[in-house]
């Protein structure tokens, strides 16, 4: 077994190179570029044909248009990450008619049974492509991955300057092949699946329910 | 379900027969097939996509040792640990070993059709291992002791009545239902609690990135991500094709395969997985292994022409286009890989003597090349398997099992053909005989083979006179 590796690759290098074409490569096309209000209104019909909720409001407004969800809900508690903006911002506005806002400060192991039972959480974004619809998360130590992923209600914060034309341009923008997070996460809505019949159904495994609150300064 | 010896013949004729299948598979094959058409609308802009993507696997492959070991450089500096296999039997001892070192019992799966190559699950049951697949269809059609049907949609072939009374039968306290939605809450409720408490976390790869040592993964349901995120040790395998040179090659492919897969412009998500969890970090597993898997590739590799095999995505497009697979459904094909994509590579993998018969089952209808988001030559490569069964000659690109069809009756006949074709009087006597005994001929003792062609087939009647005969008749001078 321990002779695979050089197995394999001697295989390999034992063949003469031999497909030129690669150096033919087609040029990505040129992207239209979108303007700012193209792209949030892009980005929103797309994400909401998968079915998430998507609000358009603003730095100031926010935390209300947040509080009004949550009261429309019946939830057990918000999941945030306590030394964030986000999770700052929260802590000096909460209600006590909202569900209790719970802080994600343990490792998993100490907290995975409330991680599974709390209803929901709000988390960052690092951006949003428009082209496909989707939310770009790259979790911190601060805002683990879970947060997105097992709570059934997922609550996003996007800054509507940070929606990029496409994936593509995301990648070479932000310069990500200098230096990759642990992991970097593509949402374009809540989890679904058509695995049986085609038919399209929403919850499965992830989040049920996913919210977008942009904001427009 | 690889075995030594499939009975094509039979498969076949099942599948042919069961009514419920061909019901099944007609109706979503027609649907992802419209779903494609509708996303890739505007031909050209699709023609341009497809050919950037061709370019970027056939550049990925031109480099294939180069970028496996920067892909193993840059996995290890980021604390992935990398593994190889040339066989699936070590890629299964590979995961034991990591499994058993964590003491661990209950793995929980994404999809992955490498680990089906590998057969890993029945593998580690068989050691006393759980290992429980998670996405609903895999799910589905292991409750019910079965293999994916499909590369995409494993369980397509099963509609919500078959799917309703395996939930009612085969777990505990689950009433009847039709309503999909219910199943679905069915399947989520008893999958949750073993996301929690699954030990070890298996996945497949759809795209490794040498640049950065990124393993990107594509879904829908959320279980690839609680699968890579949840348990503390993180397996991934991956067949050793599956690596692009640079990030920037990630995003024409992770279009052209959610777009010739079902449609969609993006899945729900893209999972991009560059290391283990970090000191400061509060959850992601502690390990993270990939294992690549040899199991014949670069064995494919050698060949120029059949190296272009490789270039494949695994979007399963070629299925839902072909006349073949949208009648038969994956299971008649007897191994992991079914449709277009599985002629052409699972007799490469297991040997033209076991699976030759696959690169038979084929219109050369051409749908299937149309279609490919990478421009694999799938009838070219059809056909050179064709040509191998029947190549004697031992050169060292020989496909596995080359030669196992060449058989004495068969050659005597071409030689037959050969010689009556050459030479006139012989063409003319023969012509005569056919038209005279030509119906008989399935009767007749001789090559079992006109028995069997004509068992399922109308024998074409052989004309009373000859064109030889017609054409003199009419006064038209015939050379």
């Amino acid at each position: 077994m321990s002779n695979a590796r050089a197995n394999i690759l001697a295989r390999l290098r034992a063949v003469a190179p031999q497909d030129t074409a690669a150096t033919t490569e087609p040029a990505a096309p040129t992207e239209a570029e979108l303007g700012r209000a193209d792209k949030i209104a892009r980005l929103k019909r797309l994400m909401e044909n998968m079915h998430a909720e998507v609000i358009v409001t603003d730095s100031r407004n926010w935390t209300n248009a947040l509080k009004d969800l949550l009261r429309q809900r019946s939830l057990n508690g918000l999941l945030c990450a306590p030394t964030t903006p986000i999770g700052t911002t929260l802590a000096e506005s909460w209600e006590s008619d909202l569900p209790p806002l719970v802080g994600y400060t343990e490792a998993v192991e100490q907290c995975k049974e409330r991680l599974f039972a709390i209803d929901a959480a709000i988390t960052s974004t690092k951006g949003g492509l428009a082209d496909v619809g989707a939310l770009i998360l790259w979790p911190t130590p601060q805002e683990p991955r879970l947060m997105s992923l097992a709570p059934a209600v997922h609550i996003a914060v996007l800054e509507a300057a940070k929606i990029h034309g496409s994936l593509a341009e995301a990648i070479r923008r932000e310069r990500w092949a200098g230096g990759m997070p642990t992991n970097a996460l593509l949402i374009s809505g809540p989890s679904k699946t058509a695995d049986i019949e085609l038919v399209l159904t929403f919850g499965v495994h992830g989040p049920k329910e996913l919210i977008v609150l942009i904001l427009d300064d | 379900m690889t075995e030594t010896t499939v009975d094509f013949p039979r498969n076949f004729q099942k599948a042919l027969g069961d009514g419920q299948l061909r019901r099944n598979l007609r109706a979503a094959m027609d649907t992802l097939g419209l779903r494609r058409r509708t996303l890739f609308s505007d031909p050209e802009a699709f023609e341009q996509l497809r050919a950037r993507g061709d370019a970027i696997r056939r550049r990925a492959l031109s480099k294939l040792p180069e970028l496996l070991e920067r892909l193993e450089r840059k996995c290890t500096e980021n604390g992935i640990r990398v593994h190889w296999a040339e066989t699936p039997a070590e890629a299964n001892q590979i995961c034991l070993d990591i499994i058993r070192r964590h003491d661990a019992t209950r793995v929980i799966k994404g999809k992955s059709m490498v680990s089906e190559e590998m057969h890993l699950n029945h593998f580690l049951e068989e050691r006393g291992i759980e290992a429980l697949e998670t996405d609903l269809g895999e799910y589905i059609i292991q409750l019910d002791h079965e293999t994916p049907s499909h590369i995409i949609v494993p369980a397509i072939h099963k509609n919500r009545d078959q799917i309703a009374r395996l939930f009612h039968e085969k777990i505990p306290n689950t009433p009847y239902t039709e309503v999909v939605e219910e199943l679905n809450a069915i399947a989520r409720k008893v999958l949750r609690e073993k996301f929690f408490a699954g030990e070890v976390g298996v996945s497949g790869v759809n795209f490794a990135v040498a640049e950065t040592g990124t393993l990107c993964l594509v879904e829908n349901e959320g279980n690839g991500r609680m699968c890579t995120t949840a348990p503390p040790v993180h397996i991934a395998v991956m067949g050793l094709e599956k690596v692009v040179e640079r990030l920037e090659d990630v995003p024409p492919l992770l279009r052209l395969l959610t777009g010739s897969a079902t449609g969609q412009l993006i899945t729900t998500y893209f999972n991009m997985i560059t290391s283990p969890r970090k000191p400061d970090e509060k959850d992601g597993p502690r390990e993270v292994h990939l294992v690549l898997l040899d199991n014949g590739r670069t064995k494919i590799w050698a060949d120029p022409e059949l190296r272009q095999t490789l270039k494949c995505i695994r979007c399963g497009t070629c299925l839902n286009h072909c006349p073949v697979y949208t009648r038969l459904g994956g299971h008649a094909y007897g191994y992991v890989y079914p449709g277009p994509i599985g002629s052409i590579l699972t007799p490469q993998m297991e040997g033209l003597e076991s699976a030759g018969t696959m690169a038979t089952a084929s219109t050369f209808c051409g749908a299937c090349e149309e279609v490919c988001p990478v421009k694999i030559p799938i009838t070219d490569i059809l056909r050179r398997l064709r040509v191998e069964s029947y190549n004697k000659a031992d050169t060292p690109n020989a496909v596995k099992g080359h030669g196992y069809k060449v058989n004495a009756a068969e050659s005597l006949t071409w030689k037959g053909w050969a010689l009556s074709n050459a030479t006139p009087w012989v063409n003319a006597l023969n012509a005569k005989l056919l038209g005279l005994l030509g119906p008989q001929l399935p009767k007749l003792p001789g090559p079992d083979i006109v028995k069997k062609w004509t068992q399922s087939r109308a024998l074409p009647p052989f004309a009373a006179k000859s064109l030889h005969a017609l054409v003199k008749e009419k006064g038209i001078a015939d050379e």
